[in-house]
């Protein structure tokens, strides 16, 4: 299992760190969430995690006392602590009193005494809070606005209760975001974390939907008890497990021997001072479980890749030349993952990275598990890398945290057939799903992304073109996965090649899809996601400007538009998204500018994974918006509604521009108008992406 | 009063009201937040809109005499209207605003106020089938 691991890219390290460091801050400082005093039942600690969100602190506005008081039944119905507010005045002096005393806040559109945007603008400056808008009016513009405002949903009135079941979503995206914001340089671990947690989740069919959800919750609550650290009074000490950790974790354990390897070895073996006996053990049966999962996916992976394979064995055999030169690059930098991630950011950042830096980041992500076996990693990695690329992105993608870094989106690639099932977040974003049906749909099955790449460019339209045939699949099953894994195909195949995309230093869409994502997951917030904004948002912790705030390394390089689209002359994305042209059209576009973007932002490893996974939504987005209304975004909402992501019922299922929402939280944005308006700096509420391959808590070890 | 007899014919008058679409799934949404805690929630929440909502139909009356015509206030006026009759389940209601709505945006007055006053009827005609409802689950008690 440890040789397959090599090839499993950064992506799905990134993952599965953070996935270990999900669960080593559940158990850390979950203090917070024990106060919760919605009047929930009183739990033990240990079901802290089950207690959340209860207790999420609401301020509902409305100047509609009927609306008020459903909405306050139907909140603390959830067990959330509510307070209701009639004017938006009120509202915000009940907020600037307290600033640290709400979570989250849902506000009327239309009030006397103020616009509902410009309350929520306020609140996105001064507070910072999410916000979620509610209308009787479904307007697409009404939605739009919601979106470039940053509102991080929009609910349709009347307002069913399930509807706000799922709000907390957004305030654990929203700290996540923050908090990654601020660990750019950090372990993606995190956000990886959370992304295996989707992964983990059986996102293809709606039946795991709610497992999924389960889990994504549970790593929620945990990134909401880390996010909640400062408040928690139980607060420990958590160990980050950074890349470089865990590669001296895996080091270790390759020495030993994964079989014996016992954590008192390792940890002596690792020789890193204050790290436990407890950090490694739990690292550890992290860490074998998701080896576990890898080599299960990895032969998913590899029918998928198959698929993939055939029809563009040119592609192909190309990218794996080039993740050739990578893996031996990789070998030989040996450990990168710091060099990468920054490189990543740096590219992300629309600076331009060298040359060497694009396959380093893959190689670093890939080091992570290749360092055990270099060699080994590059034989496998060479077939695999085919399949990694079309399928990995795919797995690693769905699933992934958007927050992956580039790093492991390269690792994605690499390892795609290990990991199989690394379920790109994409789907987790809920809202950015909506975004990734998309793509998923445009691709026709087996129809890989990397084809949009460059060369492969020419095949993105076709495949792109048929989302009506691969809609309905794609849908179902990027609704439910993001990036289904290789039986999921439809969607995932566009994932994959975007990801395969990743690894070539040509724009792949992965950081298109990545921006998406954030996209989608936001109803009405992630339908713009197709524009710059979109990207904007993708990126990690963009957000303030109520955009999203992709916690994508990728799309945080993506964040500056304008930046970006310098950098990416060739980002036709952009511009076929202004031009909103056919759906062919912009996915032409779309691809290649995606690519382009998240390639020079990223140089991704970790990033490809949820680039692709971002890829695969804007390009949809964009297409999807561009079309306005097309079949496929009516597809594509449907199913997003019916996926993981939970697009809420309430959000208009509009095409292009709306919501789908994810959400994340998921609809069709106008991913042009929405990156367009990311580059004002208005970015939709946070995306959902939170793809943050290693980046853990910001507590040392 | 025989209670069960109450008891099936406000569940009567409850399905009649769903089945002949004066009332949709939001009514039904309101009657599942109703526990302990509230056991008289839907009630409740019927009473107040009927009592906020009285304020808004004034509004109405006035913005449709006052010359000239605001239509923007009058959509205005007609889309909380709308909100707040989509949020009890008035389902009828509800519909009946849409229509008032397009003869805003044509700036249609006379549609306007015609619908308007058919906007009324049914308003009230759900009014009174509500008060004998819940009139009814009380005696049923």
């Amino acid at each position: 299992m440890l040789y397959i691991v090599p090839h499993i890219c950064c992506v799905a390290v990134a993952v599965w760190i953070s996935e270990l460091n999900l669960t080593m801050n559940l158990s850390n400082g979950r203090g917070s969430m024990s106060t919760v005093t919605s009047g929930a039942a009183v739990k033990s600690a240990d079901a802290v995690s089950d207690q959340f969100p209860a207790g999420l602190r609401v301020l509902v506005v409305d100047d509609d006392p009927t609306c008020l008081m459903i909405l306050e039944k139907m909140l603390r119905t959830c067990l959330y602590e509510v307070t209701k507010c009639n004017t938006a005045e009120k509202a915000l002096t009940l907020l600037r009193k307290n600033k640290n005393g709400f979570d989250i806040v849902i506000s009327d559109v239309h009030m006397p005494d103020m616009d509902g945007f410009k309350l929520l603008e306020h609140i996105g400056l001064e507070m910072d809070l999410p916000v979620i808008m509610m209308s009787a009016d479904d307007g697409k513009n009404v939605v739009m606005k919601g979106v470039t405002h940053g509102a991080c949903d929009y609910l349709i009135k009347p307002v069913r209760i399930e509807a706000l079941k799922n709000i907390w979503q957004h305030v654990v995206r929203k700290r996540k975001n923050e908090w990654r914001d601020t660990e750019q340089s950090g372990s993606a671990e995190e956000g990886d974390r959370q992304q295996k947690a989707s992964d983990d989740a059986d996102y293809s069919s709606s039946a795991n939907e709610s497992n999924w959800r389960n889990s994504k919750k549970r790593r929620d609550e945990e990134e909401e008890a880390e996010e909640r650290d400062d408040t928690s009074t139980l607060k420990k000490p958590r160990v980050v497990w950074s890349v470089e950790l865990h590669q001296q974790f895996v080091a270790a354990v390759d020495q030993l021997g994964i079989d014996k390897a016992v954590p008192k070895k390792i940890l002596e073996l690792m020789n890193v001072p204050g790290l436990t006996r407890e950090n490694v053990a739990s690292h550890l049966q992290k860490y074998r479980l998701y080896l576990r999962r890898l080599s299960g996916v990895s032969q998913h992976q590899n029918n998928m890749n198959s698929s993939f394979m055939n029809p563009q064995d040119a592609t192909f055999g190309t990218i794996s030349s080039i993740n050739g030169i990578d893996l031996q690059t990789l070998a030989a930098a040996g450990q990168l993952p710091a060099q990468s991630l920054a490189t990543l950011q740096a590219a992300g950042l629309g600076r331009s990275t060298p040359k060497a830096g694009l396959p380093m980041p893959i190689m670093d992500q890939r080091n992570l598990f290749s360092f055990e076996n270099p060699r080994l990693r590059f034989s496998e990695g060479q077939q695999q890398q085919q399949h990694l690329s079309n399928s990995k992105p795919v797995n690693l993608l769905h699933g992934i945290p958007t927050n992956m870094e580039p790093k492991q989106l390269a690792s994605l690639h690499q390892s795609s057939q290990p990991l199989g099932n690394m379920t790109v977040r994409v789907n987790a974003s809920t809202q950015s799903n909506p975004l990734l049906m998309q793509m998923a749909q445009s691709q026709p099955r087996g129809h890989m992304l990397s084809e949009n790449t460059g060369p492969h460019l020419p095949r993105l339209p076709s495949s792109l073109g048929q989302p009506s045939a691969s809609n309905g699949t794609s849908n179902a099953l990027m609704g439910r996965n993001g990036i289904a894994g290789s039986t999921r195909a439809p969607g995932y195949n566009p994932i994959s090649q975007s990801s395969s995309m990743m690894n070539f230093p040509i724009n792949q869409t992965t950081e298109m899809p990545i921006s998406s994502f954030p996209l989608g997951s936001t109803p009405g917030i992630s339908s713009i996601t197709t524009k710059g904004s979109f990207q904007e948002e993708v990126t990690s912790g963009i957000k303030r400007a109520g955009g999203f705030v992709p916690n994508y390394d990728i799309f945080s390089e993506l964040k500056k538009p304008l930046d970006w689209e310098v950098s990416n002359p060739s980002l036709t994305y952009n511009a076929a998204s202004q031009h909103a042209n056919p759906l062919h059209g912009n996915i032409d576009v779309s691809p290649s500018v995606l690519v382009q973007q998240s390639f020079s932002s990223n140089q991704q490893t970790g990033q490809s994974r949820d680039a692709n996974t971002m890829i695969v939504k804007p390009i949809f987005s964009a297409s999807e918006s561009m079309e306005q209304g097309t079949l496929q975004n009516q597809h594509l909402n449907t199913l997003v509604t019916d996926n993981s992501i939970r697009v809420k019922t309430e959000r208009i299922p509009d095409a292009s521009s709306q919501t789908n929402f994810y959400p994340e939280h998921y609809g069709q944005e106008d991913l042009m108008s929405a990156l367009l308006k990311q580059q004002e700096g208005i970015g939709p509420a946070e995306n959902d992406f939170d793809f943050d391959g290693y980046s853990l808590d910001n507590v040392p070890v | 009063m025989d209670k069960v007899r109450l008891q099936r014919e406000a569940a009567f008058i409850r399905s009649s009201l769903l089945d002949q679409g004066y009332l949709d799934e939001q009514f039904i949404q309101l009657e599942e937040l109703q526990d302990n805690d509230n056991p008289n929630f839907v009630e409740e929440v019927v009473t107040l809109f009927y009592t906020d909502s009285a304020r808004l139909i004034y509004n109405i009356d006035q913005a449709l005499l006052s010359n000239p015509t605001d239509f923007t206030k009058l959509d205005d006026y007609m889309h909380q209207f709308k909100g707040s009759c989509s949020s009890i389940g008035a389902k009828k209601v509800k519909n009946e605003c849409n229509g008032f709505g397009e003869y805003c945006e044509a700036q249609n007055y006379d549609g306007c106020f015609r619908t308007f006053q058919q906007i009324k009827q049914e308003y009230i005609n759900l009014k009174k089938k509500l008060e004998t409802y819940f009139q009814l689950l009380k005696e049923a008690a």
